[in-house]
């Protein structure tokens, strides 16, 4: 039995918030890694910075939508969005890259390494706002939170 | 008749060799990552399964894992784009 087939329970949308809580935090990381990138290879590089951020801010709506979504309906979706949906999120990657890479103001090596850097700097710093426990399984409590969940 | 097809432009050979390059680069580089997020999700259900109140528990470590497995698919993606040049 899921959590979803019992009566009265609906799944929380963890995946949702903590997408939310990483893009507040990419509103600081972003101009970080444009001005890294503008230093490094001039204006291509704040171009191919700014898809990257982009690309990879879409990348997590999508994958936290869908997972939430799936998680509602049945273990059979949540497994056929998360092995579908990383297969098209990787097509629709290599559409867009596929599509960019001729462009005189990309930079592809400026847009890989950020690309990289900003999904990896974006998981590892949400890391520490996590809380594993039944009872903040997204989060962790705010002093607001803990002042209603005794 | 064989001699004209054996002829070839130059740096033909060296384009072909970098697509075929950059085809098991990114091949490779999204069967690992495919395998994994299979494992994390396959075990995430067996977990909610077994414990339906931890499913919120689960899902936030499972979301984590299959992002965490997605960076590897993006380190083939773009190496396979730089090789490209």
């Amino acid at each position: 039995m899921m959590a979803t087939d019992l009566p009265g329970s609906t799944p929380p949308a963890v995946e949702r918030e903590l997408v939310r809580d990483m893009l507040k935090r990419g509103v600081w990381f972003a101009p970080v890694i444009l001005l890294v990138a503008t230093v490094i290879w001039g204006l291509a590089g704040t171009a191919s910075a700014a898809v990257a951020i982009a690309l990879v801010t879409l990348n997590l709506l999508l994958a936290a939508a869908g997972l939430s979504w799936a998680a509602k309906v049945s273990p059979m979706a949540l497994m056929a969005v998360s092995l579908g949906g990383f297969a098209l999120r990787m097509g629709l990657l290599c559409v867009v890259l596929l599509a960019l890479r001729n462009e005189p103001w990309i930079n592809m090596v400026a847009l890989g390494i950020c690309l990289v850097v900003t999904h990896l700097g974006l998981l590892f710093w949400e890391l520490q706002y996590v809380s594993a426990s039944l009872a903040y399984p997204g989060l962790k409590p705010t002093a607001d939170k803990e002042a209603v969940v005794p | 008749m064989l001699q004209l097809l054996a002829q070839q432009a130059p740096g033909e050979l060296e384009a072909g060799l970098t697509a075929i390059g950059r085809g098991i680069v990114y091949g490779g580089a999204a069967i690992g990552p495919g395998i994994g997020i299979g494992i994390v999700v396959g075990n995430a259900i067996t977990a909610m399964a077994r414990q339906p109140e931890a499913a919120g528990m689960v899902r936030t470590t499972m979301f984590l894992g299959i992002a965490f497995t997605e960076a590897l698919a993006l380190f083939g993606f773009v190496l396979a784009f730089i090789i490209a040049g």
